[in-house]
């Protein structure tokens, strides 16, 4: 047992009840906020500097399978990335929810941390049944948060949120996990995988399918659906799901399934892998082209995290040591790079009423750290020099070298320039467009958002442009983390 | 002799006349509590014994068997009487307010009555080695429940309990006939006597057809679809506290009779059940679901979810192997535990607010929050999230459909797991985010809270700590897989 | 086939009882119905029972050869628990009448569909 390991699992918690008794004292609450995601963000840090193969078991429900908290490298990277943003995403959310004058602030935030803990627990899973107990609680508390609005449209996204959720989950993903039990004989993660030497290959191949589309929260097409609809949550959801929690599981989970149950050597010689990399190659395609057709700013930004995630996904596929260092990097610099995207995308709403691609031309003269900020965070998407996202790509397409893997190669290529069309147009337009074209903001004094949200934009635009030079123990983790 | 076999029987039965006799609601509620509390004691000490040095036997009048009546005690009897008589306790105890809101007061003292002679003829069932006792036993229990049903508000408690009444004297006329025909071929009517006489006679038609008429009347009794019509109209009508110790209790016995028959008397292998037992169960199981997501008052929907639930424990029969068996044994307890918490807290709220329809559960979690949290958290398990008590029985109903090979059948059992979501999350969206009509904060009182917030409890502790509920299943498994008693 | 003769009208009691029990849609019809089914499970008991040459059931020094006195027994309760039965859904009925107007089946379930 170590403390360690509590204080990022429970301290979530814990804040979420504070949270909710201190619901009357605004202030009071929103520090409790704050100051847990300060905690855990430090724990977390401490934990990188020495690292320490931590772990403990809470209970056996299964003979055989118990609820387990290991930390493993790949783990930590996770836990690096959501320990961080929580604190940055609590400030921006305070920033808009008052901002905005949102109701049901007390259940947002307690929800918030809720979710903030299930990731955690997510990345510290020992074995595949722990993780899954936590998938679905995340599923489950972050629908509160997806219906906040508490509107028919706001239901209605719920509801379809929690459909393709819980559908993928329950018929595909939990199927796996117990076909894998039956076949495997455990469900530990594992460097090298489970899997005997000798196992079935249709047996295996039906049970990668299964993971692959079973596990929702990694949005690959068709199911990919819950993504756009959870637009309807307020913006700071929006970030939250979009670069830090949900999807970030999802990817998570089908990167340690494919590293540490399959295993490197399974994956590359079943023939299903490569059709499976190629549906994902196609959603990455796909996805971008749609995103370039929503004028919905958060629409936009919500296809293109479908199409980053896939990245994840082609990369776990591609089933070679480099590829998937560049996946569980993409996992890292992709949370900073979107979760700028989407504070911008509310700090545009927030300040200047804001909400499509269309009426932002000219928004540079009024807004102008944000667009900066939305520059900067484009160029990390694209993957572009100085920006974290330029590793991720350097290691995919190293990855896919290796394995002569053409098409991957073309796809990156071809989806970095669909990102150019869909991301850099809007700053480009935002600074460099006429005063006299239809549809611009009047010149005016310039109005940002307010200050919280403000501070929370500069915090992940810096760590952005940091993770390229100081990728180095991101990079050490993810090198080690897929290693057998 | 120890009489500890015959005390839980003996207790609830003897009790019932003295509360008649005694005529005052409060002290026929008190001494229900306590009866059902001392049963509870001796089931809980049975089970210690029965696990520790085999079955218990006991001789009727000194009467030994096979002539006389033997009550004979083994692990799947000793299990029953422990979820029966845990069930009718926290009823019990739930009781009073609820009984005292929705029967007249003239009748509420044979509520009691009634409740006790139905709970005991219950543990008579499970406890007796004789197969004609049992029949009389179950007699006793369909009867007291016909007369609990009718005790409901609505006058159309009256027609579902005569409905009841029909179809469920079909079923032990069945059921009898069986027995008769049994007794012609063997000559006793001892259970273990039955068992070993039968394997000389075993494929003659007689027999054949007194195993179909048992079936039949059994899952007559079980409401396995498609015999289940009186169900959802019997749950609905009946008084809440009835419908929460009925949905728990009453089918688990059926299905307690049905394995005793299959397993111990007839033998597993005696006809093809397999396939009928798993086309049914999964029809059930679809079938229920989804009658139960057009539902708008709850009684009726967590109704139809039993029909499916029943399925589920049908199925697990059907598979025809230890995991099977095992994740039936464990459902008849989780089951229990999940179908207890929720009739419970729907008595709750039709007690502060007027009836169990989807209006009264509009931002239900804002009225009656802890209430709402119960429902909340046995929806999870009825659902099989991980982490309560369903998703043990549905990993090991799965498990046991991989280990046939029957993938797709696992594929749509997890799928009549989505038809669940959808019902559930019809109750969970109206309770949190629909707006009350009126936000007034009244939670149940404290003696309804208590009961229905730890089987709520339960759910969740027994999803995480299983070694109790597993080691006692494993111990059935065995003994009626490796050969009868 | 005349050994048999007794077992085919037992039969035949039987799926008499139970099409009365289905096809009618009077209560008391109904009830009528299930007490002929129990009545001719009554007499399969007995028929079982019976011993050809055999005394009643009495122990007595000169009689050698019994009917079997179990059966015998088991009806008895079978009778008295068919009464209790009986005497239940009379009662019923009768609540029902009072709350509805009718004891006809068709008449009640559409009462009830429109509740």
């Amino acid at each position: 047992m170590s403390l360690m390991l509590l204080i990022p699992l429970v301290l979530p918690l814990v804040a979420a009840g504070l949270v909710v008794a201190t619901g009357r004292y605004p202030n009071l609450r929103d520090s409790i906020s704050v100051v847990a995601g300060f905690i855990v963000a430090a724990t977390v840090v401490m934990i990188q500097q020495d690292f320490q193969p931590y772990s403990f078991t809470l209970a056996e429900p299964l003979p055989g399978i118990s609820l387990a908290f290991r930390l493993d490298e790949l783990g930590l990277i996770f836990m690096l990335v959501a320990g961080l943003l929580w604190p940055v995403t609590t400030l921006y959310a305070i920033g808009y929810m008052r901002g905005h004058g949102e109701a049901h602030q007390t259940s947002f935030f307690a929800w918030f941390a809720v979710a903030i803990g299930c990731t955690m627990a997510i990345a510290l899973s020992a074995n595949l049944f722990t993780l899954f107990l936590f998938y679905e609680a995340l599923t489950l508390a972050t629908w509160p948060l997806v219906v906040h609005a508490r509107t028919d449209e706001a239901r209605a996204g719920g509801r379809t949120y929690l459909s393709v959720l819980l559908i993928t989950s329950i018929v595909f993903f939990l199927l796996a996990i117990i076909g894998t039990w039956f076949v495997a004989g455990t469900l530990e993660f594992t460097k090298g995988g489970v899997f005997p030497v000798d196992v079935n290959t249709t047996t295996a191949s039906l049970l990668l399918v299964l993971f692959v589309f079973g596990i929702g929260k990694a949005a690959i097409m068709p199911f990919h659906r819950w993504l756009p609809a959870a637009m309807v949550a307020p913006t700071p959801v929006s970030a939250l799901l979009h670069a830090v929690a949900v999807v970030k599981a999802g990817v998570f989970t089908l990167l340690k399934v494919c590293v540490m149950i399959f295993g490197e050597d399974l994956l590359s010689s079943l023939e299903v892998t490569e059709l499976l990399m190629y549906v994902a190659a196609a959603s990455i395609l796909i996805a971008s082209i749609i995103a370039m057709r929503q004028d919905n700013l958060k629409r936009r930004l919500a296809y293109s995290t479908v199409s980053q995630l896939n990245y994840v996904i082609m990369g776990a596929l591609i089933a070679t040591g480099p590829a998937f260092v560049g996946s569980a990097l993409q996992i890292a610099m992709h949370a900073f790079g979107k979760i700028t995207l989407f504070f911008c995308a509310g700090a545009i709403l927030v300040a200047a009423h804001k909400s499509k691609v269309s009426e932002l031309r000219g928004l540079g003269r009024t807004m102008p750290l944000t667009m900066v900020a939305f520059f900067i965070a484009s160029l990390s998407i694209i993957g572009i020099p100085p920006t974290g996202g330029t590793w991720v790509k350097w290691y995919l397409l190293m990855g896919a070298l290796e394995a002569d893997a053409v098409i991957p190669m073309v796809v990156l290529m071809i989806s970095s320039l669909l990102s150019v069309g869909y991301l850099l147009v809007i700053p480009a337009r935002a600074f460099f467009s006429g005063d006299a074209a239809a549809g611009s903001i009047e010149a005016g004094p310039i109005k940002e958002a307010p200050w919280p949200m403000l501070l929370a934009i500069c915090i992940s635009t810096a760590g952005t442009v940091l993770l390229f030079f100081y990728a180095g123990p991101f990079l050490k983790l993810a090198t080690l983390g897929v290693s057998p | 002799m120890s009489h500890l076999p015959v005390l839980p029987v003996l207790i609830l039965l003897l009790t019932a006349p003295v509360c008649l006799i005694i005529n005052r609601v409060n002290v026929a509620w008190l001494m229900t509590v306590l009866a059902s509390i001392l049963a509870l004691v001796c089931a809980w000490q049975i089970l210690g014994q029965v696990l520790s040095s085999g079955p218990l036997t006991y001789a009727l009048d000194g009467w030994e068997a096979p002539f006389g009546i033997e009550y004979r005690i083994d692990l799947l009897s000793a299990w029953m009487l422990f979820i029966i008589s845990l069930l009718g306790s926290l009823v019990a105890l739930f009781a009073r307010q609820s009984i005292a809101y929705e029967i007249e007061p003239s009748r509420q003292v044979y509520f009691y009555v009634a409740y006790l002679l139905c709970f005991g003829a219950l543990m008579g069932v499970v406890s007796s080695g004789d197969i004609f006792h049992i029949f009389v036993m179950l007699e006793i229990s369909a009867l007291s429940s016909y007369t609990l049903i009718a005790m409901g508000r609505n006058k159309l408690a009256l027609w579902a309990s005569f409905q009841y009444l029909i179809l469920g004297t079909v079923g032990a006329t069945f059921i009898l006939i069986g027995i008769g025909l049994i007794y012609a071929m063997t000559g006793t009517l001892n259970i273990a006597d039955i068992a070993e006489r039968l394997e000389t006679v075993e494929q003659s038609r007689t027999v054949i057809t007194a195993f179909v008429f048992m079936t039949l009347g059994t899952l007559l009794k079980l409401a396995l679809f498609p015999l289940h019509l009186w169900l959802p109209n019997a749950y609905t009508y009946a008084p809440s506290v009835a419908s929460a110790f009925l949905a728990a209790t009453a089918t688990k016995v059926a299905l307690y009779l049905f394995i005793r028959f299959t397993y111990t008397v007839f033998g597993a292998d005696f006809l093809p059940m397999s396939i009928i037992l798993v086309a049914l169960g999964i029809t059930a199981a679809v079938v229920g679901s989804l009658i139960a997501i057009s539902q708008t008052n709850l009684k009726r929907l967590f109704a139809y979810s039993s029909v499916a639930q029943i399925g589920y424990l049908v199925l697990g029969l059907g598979m025809a192997n230890q995991t099977g068996l095992t994740s039936t044994l464990i459902h008849t307890f989780n089951h229990a535990l999940m179908k207890g918490a929720l009739f419970l807290s729907l008595g709750a709220v039709v007690y502060r607010l007027g009836d169990s329809t989807f209006k009264e559960f509009f931002g239900l979690g804002q009225r009656m929050p802890l209430t709402m949290a119960a429902i909340t958290i046995a929806c999870a398990s009825l659902l099989g999230l991980p982490g309560t008590a369903g998703f043990i029985s549905k990993w090991y109903l799965v498990s046991a459909a991989i280990e046939n090979d029957w993938w797709l059948l696992a594929g749509v059992i997890l799928m009549s797991s989505l038809a669940t979501a959808v019902y559930v999350w019809r109750v969970i969206d109206a309770g949190y985010f629909q707006p009350a009509v009126n936000t007034q904060r009244s939670e149940a009182p404290i003696v309804m809270l208590a009961p229905m917030l730890l089987l709520a409890f339960a759910n969740i502790y027994f999803g995480l700590e299983t070694s109790f509920t597993l080691m006692v299943v494993d111990g059935i498994t065995s003994s009626l897989l490796g050969g009868g008693q | 086939m005349p050994d048999q003769l007794a077992y085919w009208l037992i039969i035949g009691l039987m799926m008499i009882g139970l099409y009365i029990v289905i096809a009618h849609a009077n209560l008391i019809k109904k009830i009528i119905g299930l007490s002929i089914m129990q009545i001719s499970v009554f007499m399969l008991y007995i028929g079982i029972a019976y011993v050809e040459g055999g005394a009643i059931p009495i122990i007595d020094a000169n009689t050698i050869l019994y009917s079997n006195p179990i059966p015998h027994v088991l009806i008895l309760t079978a009778i008295v628990v068919g009464i209790a039965t009986v005497a239940l859904a009379m009662a019923l009925i009768i609540r029902i009448n009072e709350a509805f107007g009718t004891i006809e089946e068709d008449e009640l379930a559409a009462g009830a569909g429109e509740q």
